[in-house]
C-alpha cells in the first residue's frame, strides 16, 4: 500500500483550522422538457429519431440519455466545449473571409452514432474502394490495360488535370498510391449509404475525428459510459506505422516526416495534430534538401536523411524543378529523389486522377474490372458533361440536379438547382455551355439528417460521414469517421468553408 | 544543481534530431516572452518612478535604453508624449519592440514550434497573444498601466511556469533556456541603464535621497529589492546596487547569474548531444565575456564608464545569438545546391 502524503506542520502559531468548504449545491432538478420534446422529426432518414429500421440497443440508449438532458444543459455543455475550442486555438481558415483568419470549427454536441452492421458495411466497402483506386493508378502509370480495354475513356484518364506524367513507369512501394483515403459518405431517404465522392490527394479532417472524440468524454463522461464504442486513438501508431511500411526498400529504421506548408495554412493546426501524434518531426520546405538525389532535413547537429514523407501540399507545390516554378513551399529536386525511389511520398504523385468528379462516375465500373466483385457500397448516378448524352439530359433537368464543375473542392462553385432561382439557373447554363466538359451533375439526394443543437432547439441538419482509411501492407479503416453537418437550415452543404459544422461520430461495437 | 543540470538518457542523442528551424523558434519564444515581461517592469517603473527635472515621468529615457529613439521620431512627433510613448511601446505594429508586435511574434514562434511544446504551453500562450494583439489605446489610459503591467507580468511568469512544469527535456528545451538567458542578461544591462539615462540632464550629487530612491526603484522594478535589503541591509550606494544587479550570484536576473546559466547551457547542448564542435566557440565567447565581469568590482566598472560597459555587454549578447544562429540555423544550406539547382 502507499504512504499517506507527508504534511507540513502548521506554520500559524494558533491551531486555528480553516473554514470548512461548502458542499457542492445539489445538481438543480432537471426540467421535465427533454432536449426532443419540440424536435421536429422531419420528412428524412434521421440518423437517431427517425429510423426505417428498428431502433437498436445503443441508440436507444443514447437517445434516452440524451432526452434526459434539457436544453439549457447542453447549451451549457456547448459553451464549455467552445471555450476550450478557443483557449486550445483549433481553427481553421475560410479563405473567403479575409478578416477571420481563425475560426473555430462549430462541434455539435449530439453524437452520430452508427451500429455494428451499418459500419461493417462501410468499413468492407470502403476497403473495396481503395483497392480498386490503387489498382487502378497503378494501371494507367504502368501497363493502361483498361484504356486499352475501352472501360474508361482514354482522353478522361490521359487528358486530366490530376494526371502525372512524371509517374509513368516509376514503381513504388508496394504500389500504393493512396496510403491515406477520405470517402465521403451520404445516406439517402431509404437510409442506404452511397459515395458522394473519393478524397486521395491529401483528404484533411481526421484531427476533428479524435479532438472531438476526446472533447465529447470530457463534457459528456455519462453519454457514453458503459457503451461498446470504438477507440479511435491508435490513427497515429496506425499511420506512422504505415508510412514505415511504405518506406524506400532496404531502410529498416526509415525516418518519417510531416512535410506541411507551413503555420499558415487551414490545415496546420490538423499538421501538428498528426505529427505529434506520430511523434516525428514537421517539417516545411525550407526544412528539407535534396542532395544527391536523396532527401535530408536540416537539424542543429547538422543534415539528417528523410525516408518517408506525409505530405499535406498539392502535387505542384511539391518541388519548383517538377511543377510550379513559382513555388516557395516546395523542395527542390524532390520529385526526382521520389522517382528513384530514394523516398516514399505519401500520397503518391497523380493520385488527385482517381478522385477526380469526372472518374467517379466510372468507379462502379472500375471495381467491377479490377475486383471482379460488385462494389460494396452505391455510388450516386452521375451524368458527365463531357459527355454528349450526359450534357444534354443536365441541361433538361438543372432544376432537378447538383451540378459541380469536376475540379473544385470544398463545396465551391456548385449549383443545386432545386433551389436555384431562374436567373442563377440561366447564368449557369451560359458557364455549363461554354465548358460542358468541366461539369457533373447528379440527382439531388435527401442527405440523411441528425438532431443538432441550433439558436432556437435541437433541429434536424443534414450530415454527411468521411471515414479515413490507411494503406501499407494492408488496409485499414478508422472506426469512426468525420461527421459534417450543415447548419444552415435545409442546407445540404456541409463543407466547413461554407458554414458546416461537425459531430463526434460513434461506432459501436456491438 | 541548477535546472540545465538534469542527466540526459544517452538514447535522446540519437533519437532526437532537432530541426534546425525548432530551435530558432524555441529561442525566440523565450527571448520575446522575456522581453515582454521585461518592457512591462520598464514600463511600470517609469511611470512610477522616473522623472523629467519638471517632475514628469520620464518616458523619453525608454526610447534611449531600447535604442528606438529613429523608430519612433518616424513614427510620432517630437517631443514625446506620454500618450505617444505608450501607444508606441503598447499598440504600434509597425514598432517592432510594441507588446502587441513582440505577441505577434511570440504567437509564430509558438506556431511554428506548435508540435514541440506542450498543450498547456500552448493553450496559455494562444489565450495570451490574442488577447495582448486585440488590446486597444483604451486599455492603456494611464490609469490601466499599472494594471497592464501587472497583467503582463503574471501572464509571462505563469508562460515561464507552465513550460517548466510541462516543457520536455530536450534539446528544445535548451534553446529555450539559451534565449530566455540570453535576454534576461540583455535586459538587466537595460534597466541598469535607465540611471544612466536619468543621470544626464540633473547630474545630482550621487548618493542624494533622489539618487537612493531612484536606485530603490531600479531594484524593485526587477523584483530585487527585497533581496538586496537583506544582504545590505544599512546602506544603499550606487556601487552597491550595481554590484548586485550585476554580480550576484543568487538573484535570478542578475548578469553573473545568467551568463553563467548560458555557459551550462551550452554545456548541456555540447556533452548531452554531440554537439562540442558547435558549441566550443560559443562557450569561448561567454567564458570571456564572464572574465570581463569577474575581475571588476562594481566600483572599478562605474570609474571606467557603467554605460560603457552595459552596451559591450550588449554588444557581445548579440555577437553570440549571431554566431549561435549562423551555428544552428544557417541560412544557406549546409551542402552545395549546384547540382539540384541545375535545369533537368
Amino acid at each position: 500500500m502507499n504512504r499517506p502524503f507527508l504534511q507540513s506542520p502548521s506554520p500559524a502559531s494558533a491551531s486555528a483550522s480553516p473554514a470548512s468548504i461548502a458542499p457542492a449545491s445539489s445538481a438543480s432538478a432537471k426540467s421535465a422538457a427533454g432536449m426532443f420534446t419540440a424536435y421536429d422529426t422531419p420528412d428524412f432518414f434521421c440518423e437517431l429519431m427517425n429510423r426505417t429500421d428498428a431502433l437498436s440497443p445503443p441508440l436507444q440508449t443514447v437517445r434516452d440519455r440524451l432526452a434526459e438532458l434539457d436544453l439549457a444543459e447542453l447549451r451549457h455543455r456547448t459553451n464549455t466545449a467552445e471555450a476550450q475550442l478557443y483557449r486550445l486555438g483549433i481553427t481553421f481558415t475560410v479563405y473567403s473571409d479575409r478578416e477571420a483568419i481563425d475560426r473555430i470549427l462549430p462541434f455539435d454536441m449530439i453524437p452520430r452514432v452508427l451500429t455494428a452492421a451499418e459500419w461493417d458495411h462501410i468499413d468492407r466497402g470502403v476497403q473495396q474502394r481503395v483497392k480498386a483506386l490503387n489498382l487502378f493508378l497503378r494501371d494507367i502509370y504502368h501497363e493502361r490495360h483498361v484504356l486499352r480495354d475501352g472501360i474508361i475513356p482514354a482522353n478522361l484518364v490521359l487528358n486530366n488535370p490530376n494526371y502525372c506524367e512524371a509517374m509513368v513507369g516509376v514503381r513504388i512501394p508496394g504500389d500504393v498510391y493512396v496510403h491515406i483515403n477520405g470517402t465521403d459518405l451520404i445516406r439517402d431517404r431509404s437510409g442506404r449509404f452511397m459515395v458522394l465522392e473519393d478524397n486521395a490527394r491529401t483528404p484533411s479532417g481526421v484531427s476533428y475525428v479524435i479532438e472531438n472524440r476526446h472533447m465529447m468524454l470530457r463534457l459528456m463522461p455519462d453519454l457514453a459510459s458503459g457503451m461498446p464504442l470504438r477507440s479511435v486513438e491508435e490513427y497515429g501508431l496506425r499511420l506512422h506505422q504505415t508510412l514505415c511500411e511504405v518506406a524506400p526498400e532496404g531502410v529498416s529504421d526509415p525516418q518519417v516526416v510531416l512535410f506541411s506548408p507551413g503555420i499558415y495554412n487551414s490545415a496546420y493546426f490538423e499538421h501538428v495534430f498528426l505529427a505529434r501524434e506520430m511523434g516525428v518531426p514537421l517539417v516545411e520546405g525550407r526544412d528539407l534538401i535534396v542532395e544527391n538525389h536523396r532527401v535530408y532535413m536540416r537539424t542543429v547537429a547538422g543534415l539528417r536523411p528523410v525516408h518517408s514523407i506525409y505530405r499535406r501540399l498539392n502535387d505542384e507545390f511539391l518541388d519548383p524543378l517538377a511543377f510550379n516554378p513559382n513555388s516557395m513551399l516546395g523542395v527542390p529536386g524532390l520529385v526526382e529523389a521520389y522517382r528513384r525511389g530514394n523516398v516514399t511520398l505519401a500520397n503518391a504523385l497523380g493520385t488527385g486522377v482517381a478522385d477526380d468528379k469526372a472518374v467517379y462516375a466510372y468507379m462502379p465500373r472500375l471495381i467491377r474490372y479490377y475486383l471482379g466483385e460488385d462494389p460494396i457500397l452505391d455510388s450516386v448516378q452521375t451524368n458527365i458533361c463531357a459527355e454528349e448524352e450526359g450534357l444534354a439530359y443536365t441541361l433538361a433537368n438543372m432544376d432537378k440536379l447538383v451540378i459541380k464543375p469536376v475540379g473544385e473542392s470544398g463545396g465551391y462553385g456548385l449549383l443545386i438547382g432545386s433551389q436555384a432561382t431562374q436567373t442563377e439557373l440561366d447564368e449557369f447554363r451560359t458557364k455549363l455551355l461554354e465548358d460542358p466538359s468541366n461539369y457533373i451533375s447528379q440527382p439531388v439526394i435527401d442527405l440523411s439528417v441528425s438532431p443538432t443543437l441550433c439558436p432556437s432547439g435541437v433541429e434536424a441538419r443534414h450530415v454527411d460521414l468521411r471515414p479515413f482509411a490507411l494503406t501499407g501492407h494492408n488496409t485499414w479503416v478508422l472506426p469512426g469517421g468525420l461527421s459534417r453537418v450543415a447548419l444552415r437550415k435545409g442546407s445540404l452543404v456541409v463543407n466547413s468553408s461554407q458554414g458546416g459544422g461537425s459531430k463526434d461520430t460513434w461506432v459501436m461495437a456491438r | 544543481m541548477t535546472q540545465t543540470g538534469t542527466r540526459f538518457p544517452a538514447m535522446l542523442a540519437n533519437l532526437n534530431m532537432l530541426l534546425s528551424r525548432y530551435g530558432e523558434s524555441m529561442m525566440w519564444l523565450a527571448r520575446y516572452m522575456e522581453r515582454i515581461e521585461n518592457l512591462a517592469r520598464l514600463l511600470e517603473v517609469t511611470e512610477a518612478f522616473v522623472r523629467n527635472p519638471d517632475g514628469s515621468p520620464g518616458w523619453d529615457s525608454i526610447l534611449q535604453i531600447n535604442s528606438d529613439e529613429e523608430r519612433y521620431a518616424a513614427i510620432y512627433p517630437l517631443p514625446a508624449t506620454e500618450e505617444n510613448i505608450l501607444a508606441f511601446y503598447i499598440t504600434e505594429n509597425a514598432n517592432p519592440t510594441s507588446i502587441r508586435a513582440m505577441a505577434h511574434m511570440v504567437r509564430e514562434n509558438a506556431r511554428s514550434a506548435r508540435p514541440l511544446i506542450s498543450t498547456e504551453m500552448w493553450m496559455q500562450l494562444n489565450v495570451f497573444t490574442r488577447s495582448m494583439m486585440e488590446l486597444s489605446t483604451s486599455d492603456i489610459r494611464r490609469d490601466g498601466l499599472s494594471e497592464l503591467c501587472n497583467r503582463l507580468k503574471q501572464d509571462c511568469q505563469t508562460h515561464f511556469g507552465v513550460t517548466e512544469g510541462t516543457l520536455y527535456r530536450d534539446q528544445a528545451w535548451l534553446f529555450y533556456l539559451l534565449g530566455k538567458y540570453l535576454e534576461r542578461s540583455d535586459q538587466i544591462t537595460r534597466l541598469i541603464d535607465i540611471r544612466y539615462h536619468t543621470l544626464l540632464p540633473g547630474g545630482e550629487t550621487p548618493g542624494s535621497q533622489i539618487d537612493i530612491t531612484q536606485w530603490g526603484s531600479v531594484l524593485r522594478s526587477a523584483a530585487a529589492y527585497h533581496a538586496f535589503r537583506r544582504l545590505q541591509p544599512v546602506t544603499t550606494t550606487p556601487a552597491n546596487v550595481v554590484g548586485f544587479l550585476l554580480k550576484n550570484e543568487g538573484f535570478p536576473r542578475s548578469l553573473m547569474l545568467n551568463l553563467r546559466q548560458v555557459d551550462n547551457t551550452l554545456n548541456a547542448l555540447s556533452t548531452h548531444y554531440n554537439l562540442r564542435h558547435q558549441c566550443s566557440p560559443l562557450q569561448e565567447r561567454i567564458i570571456n565575456l564572464r572574465a570581463t565581469l569577474e575581475d571588476q568590482t562594481a566600483e572599478d566598472i562605474i570609474s571606467r564608464g557603467l554605460h560603457e560597459y552595459m552596451i559591450y555587454i550588449q554588444d557581445q549578447l548579440a555577437a553570440l545569438q549571431a554566431e549561435v544562429s549562423a551555428t544552428f540555423w544557417p541560412a544557406a544550406p549546409v551542402m552545395t545546391r549546384e547540382e539540384t539547382l541545375s535545369p533537368q
